[in-house]
């Protein structure tokens, strides 16, 4: 099982933080692995918020592959950030040649482009850097995306961090996703880890996705080029996340209605009843079936908790205005935000999306029996 | 017979029919009810003459050798009466002293059942036991990752949808501009499929509507049920319980002038209507309802004269090609109910069916697709056609669904399988891997008649007499001296015992698969089979 962390800090944080509350949480979790998603990011990507960062895990050779590719699209590397870390990884850490975190300029053709061709773009170029990095096993590229950094590593998260020494100075955001586990019940493979992205939408998921096959094979039979992967049964989480907003044009309310409709008696009683009904008859094939707790991250930095059906996962959110904190566990809110009213803490049911928007004021319950807000 | 007698090359000993009869004269009373059952009058009084030789040891005593009379069971063997192995005999027999045995070897008559060169007709289905359906395990059992469900407290919904499904882009679509949003019915994934009114006695008929009715308003288990090719009665036709019905139109176009003439009377529409182009048991054949089995209340519900054979063209006579003909008639059919109700083909299994569905991808119409395998039923077939014909309906049912897959159209036009589902008994494990191989449910005929009316048909030619009328249980006969076996009160109450004992099945296999909130429709991760060609053809996991 795997422990998540989510904040969002109107200051921004260390990563840190989130990496010792995910360690008070360790009980729940077998240390085997760390993933990590920083966005609204300070320090020296600060003042270059449009720059695309590309993350990832570089061979030497990888990295001058790298190089060439992008130098023939037209990339110019614009500020890189180094992990200098010891020749010898602690136990259970592989030995890498370059972390990398690098955010490029944009090629001159590019610059008049609208957004939606924009994300197109980064996109393909991201799978194809993973293709090239799969055919010769020499890049592991995580995200290539404005203001959004990933780093995922196999090992101690605790460890982790201090031979990447993620607390340096320099490396702040004001979110931060992170999971403990390098969670697989298939191959171990760092795609597999959590939190999944793709342009803009991040998720990460206690749980097993019993559904997982019918729900790849839509996705995949979707004519998207970004759904793909599935090296994990929860990155159709954040797939069928994108898919609900970026292409249905529905809310982040709506999510839980693909994901885990209302049971009929329910559904007759919503006030969008109708509108329901047919979501939920045409999206029936992305249903998941849990037990999945799921926190996730929005484009415009909104970060959400949802359970599912089920209710079989912890989840629980609280902190104080300017800060707030989803957690598997209260241990881990506890070791956020230790100075927070625990009065107003909430565990989502089967029923809510908890999410705190980018304004960072309030938890905001959403309950999927209430009425949806309108579509524009 | 005398053992000089002429014989003709179909002659046959009680030795070469399939079944023997068993008679133990100690046991019978000779109360005749036996031969008075028999439907095919395989045994008769006999009359038998019996030598006594008495002797005595004393010297000089009298040796006498007489001849007595006893009387007992004859079986015929005029290959016309040859005993069908049905057993009614040993039901009615008071003492037990009657029963057909099996033949030791293969049978000599099935060489001879062509009689002026007239090939073996007969009811039933493919006599080839044993089911691959069987084979398939459920695999992916949920453990610790999560875990697995409480089949008996958990809360389920398990139903499936009947009716064009839009991709989630067109349903949003259609719904902000108010377009027209094809109908779809949310029903219970186990239909009783297409058994026809004349095919079925009126009292299986009524038990099975009972049935179903009280599933749906007293369980709230949304089955359905399809009429076959044979019409509806008037008043069912004119009830509220008509939305529980599938009409069923096939070549024949029987009952269809009642049904179009009552549509201005319903009170509700129909659940769907099934455009029946093929049948497992039969492929490439039209319906056949006999002569035996067309009285007035048939051909009066038919709208044909009583007392002829009713045979429906292999195909539709108004069908030249699927592109045009097919789509107009699922169309018309559309238009009659105002397109409310969702129009669906039902084909045989065939190596043909994909291009048949990708037809059917490309008409924003079609509602569904049924495929009937080799192993369904019917009330009357070639013998030849029964088990030589068709193609089995795993493979069939999983390479549609994953060429839906490559469209991208899972589900959307959902896909229910037929035939062979329970053959061997094992009913909600069959019918849960055809739904994990592709299907969004399953239709049943025969289990439903073997389960809620004591069918005594088998995959060895066992009675097999569905076409003539004559079935010893009433379930398939039109002769009032039959059916008045069969109550149809008791049929209703077997159907409620079948979908609640498959309902706690079902459950049983879904929960510790882990899903609960939606039917595990192509879940293929969780099949595994120990037969490595068989794992391959369908894309699910060999395991030994």
């Amino acid at each position: 099982m795997c422990r998540l962390i989510a904040l969002t800090s109107e200051e921004p944080l260390s990563p840190m933080i989130a990496l010792r509350a995910l360690d008070v949480m360790r009980e729940g979790h077998d240390g085997s692995g760390v993933g990590l998603l920083l966005r609204d990011l300070a320090g020296p990507f600060e003042n270059m918020k449009d720059a695309p960062i590309l993350s990832g895990i570089f061979s030497e050779k990888g990295l001058k592959r790298l190089d060439r590719f992008m130098m023939d699209v037209g990339f110019m590397t614009k500020y890189r950030m180094s992990f200098k870390s010891p020749k010898t990884p602690p136990p259970g850490v592989p030995r890498r040649d370059v972390y990398l975190v690098r955010a490029y300029e944009y090629p001159e053709e590019w610059e008049n482009l609208s957004n939606g061709e924009l994300y197109s773009r980064l996109l393909i170029l991201r799978l194809e850097l993973q293709r090239m990095g799969e055919e010769k096993g020499d890049m592991i590229v995580f995200s290539f995306w404005p203001d959004t950094i990933m780093i995922k590593e196999i090992g101690e998260p605790l460890d982790l961090a201090e031979h990447l020494n993620i607390n340096r100075m320099d490396l702040g955001a004001r979110v931060i996703m992170a999971q403990g586990r390098q969670n697989t019940n298939y191959e171990i493979n760092l795609y597999a880890c959590h939190p999944f992205f793709i342009q803009g939408f991040s998720t990460m998921t206690n749980g097993e996705n019993t559904a997982f096959i019918p729900i790849k094979e839509y996705m995949m039979s979707r004519g998207f080029q970004g759904y793909t992967g599935y090296q994990s049964d929860s990155e159709v989480f954040t797939h069928i996340l994108h898919y609900t907003i970026s292409q249905l044009g529905l809310s982040i309310e709506a999510y839980k209605h693909v994901i885990t409709p209302l049971q009929d008696e329910d559904l007759k009683n919503h006030p969008d009843y109708q509108f329901l009904k047919q979501l939920k008859h045409s999206c029936r094939k992305l249903i998941t079936d849990g037990p999945n707790c799921v926190i996730g991250c929005l484009p415009d930095h909104s970060l959400f908790m949802a359970q599912d059906r089920k209710k079989l996962r912890p989840g629980v959110v609280g902190g104080r205005e300017g800060l707030f904190c989803f957690s598997s566990e209260i241990c881990g809110l506890d070791a956020a935000i230790p100075d927070r009213d625990k009065n107003k803490d909430f565990q989502p049911m089967h029923l809510d999306t908890a999410i705190v928007g980018p304004d960072r004021k309030e938890v905001t319950i959403c309950c999927q029996t209430q009425q949806l807000p309108h579509l524009h | 017979m005398l053992s000089n007698t002429a014989i003709t090359p179909s002659t046959l000993s009680v030795k070469d029919l399939p079944w023997q009869i068993l008679w133990n004269k100690d046991k019978c009373t000779l109360c005749g009810k036996c031969t008075a059952i028999c439907p095919v009058n395989a045994i008769e009084l006999g009359v038998f003459r019996k030598r006594i030789v008495q002797t005595s040891l004393e010297p000089g005593a009298t040796q006498s050798s007489d001849h007595s009379i006893f009387y007992g069971i004859r079986q015929k063997t005029d290959p016309a009466y040859s005993c069908v192995g049905c057993a009614m005999c040993s039901l009615v027999c008071p003492n037990d002293a009657i029963i057909p045995a099996r033949s030791d070897e293969a049978d000599k008559l099935r060489f001879h059942i062509n009689k002026g060169g007239r090939p073996r007709t007969r009811g039933g289905r493919r006599n080839v036991p044993g089911s691959l359906l069987d084979q398939i395990k459920f695999i992916r059992i949920s453990m610790l990752t999560d875990p697995a469900l409480d089949a008996g407290r958990h809360e389920f919904e398990l139903r499936t949808l009947l009716g064009r499904v839009l991709s989630p882009e067109e349903n949003l679509k259609f719904v902000e501009k108010n377009g027209w949003i094809p109908p779809v019915r949310e029903i219970y994934p186990l239909i009783i499929g297409g058994m026809s009114f004349g095919a079925l006695s009126p009292t299986m008929w009524e038990g099975l509507q009972m049935g179903v009715a009280y599933l749906n308003e007293e369980l709230g288990m949304p089955v359905r049920i399809s009429t076959g090719e044979g019409g509806c009665p008037p008043r069912l036709l004119r009830s509220r319980f008509l939305k529980y019905v599938i009409l069923q139109i096939a070549s024949g176009y029987f009952g269809w002038d009642e049904i179009i003439h009552s549509i201005p009377e319903m009170k509700v529409d129909p659940c769907a209507i099934e455009i029946k182009y093929g049948q497992g048991a039969k492929p490439g054949d039209g319906g056949l309802l006999m002569w035996h089995k067309v009285n007035s209340l048939i051909a009066a519900i038919r709208g044909v004269p009583s007392g002829i054979s009713l045979p429906s063209p292999p195909t539709h006579q108004t069908q030249y090609s699927i592109e045009e003909s097919v789509a107009k008639m699922i169309q018309s059919m559309y238009m009659a109910w105002g397109f409310r109700v969702p129009v669906y083909p039902k084909i045989s299994g065939t190596s043909t069916s994909l291009s048949v569905l990708n037809n059917l991808t490309r008409n924003p119409y079609a509602a569904g697709l049924t495929i009937d395998g080799e192993d369904g039923g019917t009330g009357a077939a070639y013998n030849v056609s029964m088990n030589h014909m068709g193609h089995p309906v795993a493979s069939n049912i999983r390479d549609c669904y994953l060429n839906l897959v490559k469209v991208g159209m899972q589900n959307e036009i959902p896909l229910f399988a037929g035939g062979g589902v329970g053959k061997t008994g094992n009913l909600a494990a069959n019918a849960a891997a055809l739904i994990m191989l592709g299907a969004s449910g399953v239709q049943v005929g025969k289990y439903i008649m073997e389960a809620a009316a004591g069918c005594l048909g088998s995959e060895s030619d066992r009675c097999n007499i569905c076409n003539i009328g004559l079935c010893p249980k009433g379930i398939t006969s039109q002769d009032p001296r039959l059916y008045r076996r069969l109550d149809p009160e008791q049929v209703a109450q077997r159907i409620v015992d079948v979908f609640i004992s498959f309902d706690i099945e079902l459950k049983k296999i879904v929960a510790p698969l882990g899903r609960s909130t939606s039917l595990p429709i192509g879940m293929s991760d969780a099949l595994g089979i120990n037969d490595r060609a068989a794992a391959d053809r369908l894309s699910i996991k060999y395991v030994v």
